[in-house]
């Protein structure tokens, strides 16, 4: 303990009256904490009101029913619901991989100097507005998808239902899911890359010096020590992903029904939500659609409160926001 | 036990050495593949905007208003003004709460509270856009009207978490022996803050709102809610009428079957783009060098 | 040889090389095991020159560590490298199985002959360098997995899945730790206490069957009852394997170490530069120093 502070704490203990400054400061700190706590019960709070109506006419049935009729006021979830956990499923799965990839290149292989300049253009990939992402997904990604992918990949894989035939427009559960893959990536590769390196240059070296390769050194050292860390990055990204609302919307098509083929249109509970709340025909819609936003909720404050527990953050000051 | 090496053999690849080299070198080339990859999809993104975009864009297009019939004249003027004012307006409520918050959990609050904000903050940060415009519509849209503020009101929300956690970084690099120095010469807590600490964080806190606001201007999902329904009239109130901007338009030209809409909107997407992209990378080499000059 | 002793001892005053005799093997001191019948085998009459090091230069992106240094270290010998702070002595170590490659701006001058085979050969891969020469760490770095699995990782590597459990055993043993840990070999190997890990790390580097075995302070980071057991481990270890061990406490070196390297700061082409000064039995080191410098060093005048 320094000096200064050992004067300090007998300072305080002998002054026990703050001066009138203080009070107003540590009043108002308090109360825009308040308020940004209060903020997260808030939120909570409207979307079940909003959804009220709905819950009581449809219960729980409404999260697996999958017909969508407004001029008949018959409302379900399921299709959006399945969805919303094949776009985001399937991106998790292909984006984890390349972005852990992508991690360990930033961390291990690449030499500083290249570090300083892929790392920026990794995270600018998150930077991109979605609505330019799925604009571009509407324009350039669908008409090539259509054209030359879904073509292929029906003709050689088509016995699987997954890949039935395409659209012509090339929107569909496929370019979303593209899209969410390529919006995860960056996520799961800034995380990943600043988890590798924490891992002790001291622990790298005795692994070198037992003659193992980089590769033997990251799949029996740096993996396992990072694990935690990184599946929660990959929840965080999940997260990302279950949430994203006009990108998928772009590109998804608004269908209704559920398909098992991934090049047919589709829906996710946050798209369906852009799509129709602003022309919404009936209060059953609108507070429908609010039940929608209420399982998102649910299913984000999940998603979060699980990466944040497999990171330790009860315990430690980290935090992703960024 | 016995396979031990003759040691007086030459040191090239013994054993199974070749076999975990080549696994090695296929791990290697994966990686890089697979950063490369990232790379070039930026690169793809990138590009196709700044071609399609570029060819929009003129003194005309970003100062004039879009035409009222659709067309190929007209520009997106009003939209960069609404945006403007959107985003600023967002700040000017995020800002001061978020650093006040950040100043609570270092300077004040107890473990406990810290758990407590920490927690809200983090989860106010991975709450899907859409449902905090939910949100807001309930609170101020719905029996009313859209509002440009509705809008500010929404991005602040998504900007506080950020300005928070990041102010709260800057502070907690500002070393302990200023703080001592400052007690010890009988100063007050909030002349401290005041005078010791905000001068050194004011850097980390420009930066923090720079890439807040650089996040914020491209949020969608809550304009579309909450300030999408924009016609050209000329009363415009920022509290009770939605306000043109940038997202929306961009958003509902990329819904129309419109080739000439298409063309404004990637010049709109240019537009935003370029803003996004200058701000955060600003902010970022910013926010490093302002983390070196304290703890450093 | 004993002309080029003669010639050596004439050329150079730094360069030292006694006339000591390595002749049979003593009995090992421990129960026998397998790799006892292998240091039978390689350790016939006469001294055998594990490393011959000629004229090394070390410099990194331009500063220079290490410059002139010659000297052979023989095989089933404890070789100590002894030295004030800073003159190069962990340069030199690390140079001899390749760790220093990963530094940047890492230049490399004269020649390193491991068995006669060049080190920075054509050919030759620093992976399968560090396969045949181990290296024990200043503080003890236990990966975080079990005590078997520290052990058994490397051998899993290297393709030696056969007969893992005995290896474990073996090395265990080798590294005077089995009785203390024969119990609870499942158990997370951060939970040793520091001695133990160090010997944890000793283990995991004999658990491949290296021939050389390369210390860095190994028991700096140690309090003095770990550090005997370390020192104990080492008079035991030097039958089978050959040993070069960088130390900054003399009196350690006087109570392992056959021979004594003396390293320290000296002008080298007129660059300031860590270079070796003395290279003797270390006895001689110790009692009846030929240099002026390792005088100093030794009686305490400067450290």
């Amino acid at each position: 303990m320094s000096p200064a502070r050992a004067i300090v704490i007998g300072l305080r203990r002998r002054d026990s009256a703050t001066s009138p400054g203080d009070l107003v400061l540590h009043g108002v700190c308090l109360v825009a904490s308040i308020l940004a706590v209060l903020a997260m019960a808030l939120i909570a709070y409207e979307v079940i009101e909003g959804a009220r109506p709905a819950i009581s006419r449809f219960g729980l049935g409404f999260i697996v029913h999958t017909t969508w009729k407004p001029n008949f006021f018959v409302f379900g979830a399921g299709s959006f619901l399945f969805g919303t956990a094949v776009t985001s499923g399937l991106a998790l799965l292909v984006a984890t991989p390349i972005g852990i990839a992508i991690g360990l290149y930033l961390s291990l292989l690449a030499p500083k100097a290249v570090r300083g300049v892929i790392s920026p253009l990794v995270e600018m990939i998150a930077a991109i507005p979605t609505v330019i992402l799925g604009f571009w997904g509407i324009l350039v990604l669908g008409p090539f998808l259509s054209r030359h992918v879904e073509p292929w990949i029906h003709a050689h894989f088509g016995f699987l239902p997954l890949f039935g035939p395409g659209q012509t427009t090339g929107s569909g559960v496929f370019n979303a899911t593209i899209i969410l893959t390529i919006m995860i990536i960056p996520i799961v590769a800034s995380l990943s890359r600043d988890l590798f390196l924490t891992v002790p240059a001291e622990l790298r070296d005795g692994a070198a010096a037992l003659g193992a390769t980089r590769w033997e050194t990251i799949r029996g050292i740096v993996l396992p020590s990072t694990a935690s860390g990184v599946t929660a990055a990959a929840f965080l990204g999940l997260g990302r992903a279950l949430g994203e609302a006009i990108a998928v919307t772009q590109v998804i098509g608004g269908g209704n029904a559920l398909h098992a083929s991934l090049f047919q249109t589709g829906d996710t509970l946050a798209s369906r939500i852009a799509l129709q709340f602003t022309g919404a025909e009936n209060a059953l819609q609108t507070a429908s659609l609010f039940y929608l936003a209420l399982m998102l909720l649910v299913i984000g404050v999940l998603t979060n409160l699980l990466a944040q527990l497999i990171s330790g953050r009860f315990g430690q000051q980290a935090t992703f926001a960024r | 036990m016995t396979n031990g090496p003759d040691h007086a053999r030459p040191l090239t690849p013994s054993g199974n050495l070749r076999r975990r080299l080549l696994l090695n070198r296929i791990a290697e080339m994966t990686a890089t593949a697979a950063a490369v990859l990232a790379v070039a999809v930026l690169g793809i993104v990138v590009y196709s905007v700044l071609q399609r975009g570029g060819g929009a864009l003129s003194w005309d297009f970003l100062t004039q208003a879009a035409p009222l019939f659709g067309g190929s004249s007209g520009g997106i003027g009003p939209a960069i003004a609404g945006t403007g004012l959107i985003v600023l307006v967002a700040t000017l409520i995020a800002a001061p709460v978020g650093i006040l918050v950040a100043l609570h959990t270092t300077e004040f609050a107890g473990p406990r509270a810290r758990t407590i904000i920490g927690v809200a903050l983090d989860l106010l940060n991975g709450l899907p856009s859409i449902v905090i415009g939910i949100f807001v519509f309930g609170l101020l849209v719905s029996g009313h009207h859209q509002s440009g503020f509705a809008a500010s009101l929404a991005l602040a929300i998504i900007m506080l978490p950020l300005i928070a956690g990041s102010t709260q970084e800057v502070l907690a690099l500002v070393p302990r022996s200023l703080r001592d120095a400052a007690d010890a010469l009988g100063v007050t807590r909030w002349r401290t803050v005041r005078g010791v600490l905000l001068p050194n964080v004011v850097g980390g806190i420009l930066t923090a709102t720079m890439l807040a606001v650089a996040r914020a201007a491209g949020e969608t999902a809550p304009l579309i809610l909450l300030c999408s329904i924009f016609g050209q009239s000329a009363g415009v109130n920022f509290f009770s009428t939605a306000l043109p901007n940038i997202p929306v338009t961009i958003f509902n030209l990329s819904e129309e079957a419109d080739p000439a809409g298409f063309a404004r909107a990637w010049g709109a997407a240019l537009v935003l783009l370029v803003f996004i992209l200058l701000t955060g990378l600003a902010g970022r080499i910013l926010l490093g060098r302002s983390r070196a000059k304290i703890s450093g | 040889m004993t002309a080029s002793d003669q010639q050596a001892a004439s050329e150079s005053t730094h360069v030292v090389r006694p006339r000591v005799q390595l002749g049979q093997a003593p009995p090992p001191v421990r129960p026998a095991s397998a790799l006892d019948g292998r240091a039978a085998a390689r350790n016939p009459e006469g001294a055998d020159a594990v490393f011959d090091i000629r004229d090394l230069a070390v410099s990194y992106a331009g500063k220079a560590a290490l410059a002139g240094v010659s000297l052979e270290i023989d095989r089933n010998l404890v070789t100590a490298v002894i030295g004030p702070s800073g003159c190069g002595k962990t340069t030199f170590l690390r140079s001899l199985n390749r760790m220093n490659d990963s530094v940047p701006g890492l230049q490399i001058g004269g020649q390193i002959l491991y068995h006669g085979h060049d080190l920075h050969g054509p050919g030759v891969d620093r992976v399968e360098v560090r396969r045949r020469i181990g290296m024990v760490f200043q503080k003890p770095n236990p990966f975080a997995k079990s005590i078997y699995g520290n052990i058994a990782w490397a051998p899993r590597n290297l393709g030696m899945k056969a007969g893992l459990d005995d290896r474990v055993e073996t090395a265990l043993r080798s590294a005077a730790l089995w009785d203390e840990v024969k119990d609870r070999l499942r158990d997370s190997a951060l939970g040793l206490s520091g001695g133990q890990q160090q010997r944890l790390c000793i283990a995991r580097a004999l658990a491949i069957e290296p021939d050389v075995l390369l210390l860095d302070e190994p028991a700096s980071a140690l309090d003095p009852i770990a550090t005997a057991s370390i020192e104990r481990l080492i008079g035991d270890l030097k039958h089978t394997y050959t040993i070069v061990i960088v130390t900054h406490n003399m009196q350690q070196a006087a109570r392992v170490a056959d021979r004594t390297a003396f390293f320290s700061l000296g002008l080298h082409a007129g660059v300031q530069t860590g270079t070796l000064v003395e290279y003797a039995p270390t006895t001689t080191i110790f009692t009846r120093p030929s240099d002026q410098r390792t005088n100093d060093y030794v009686t305490g005048r400067f450290g």
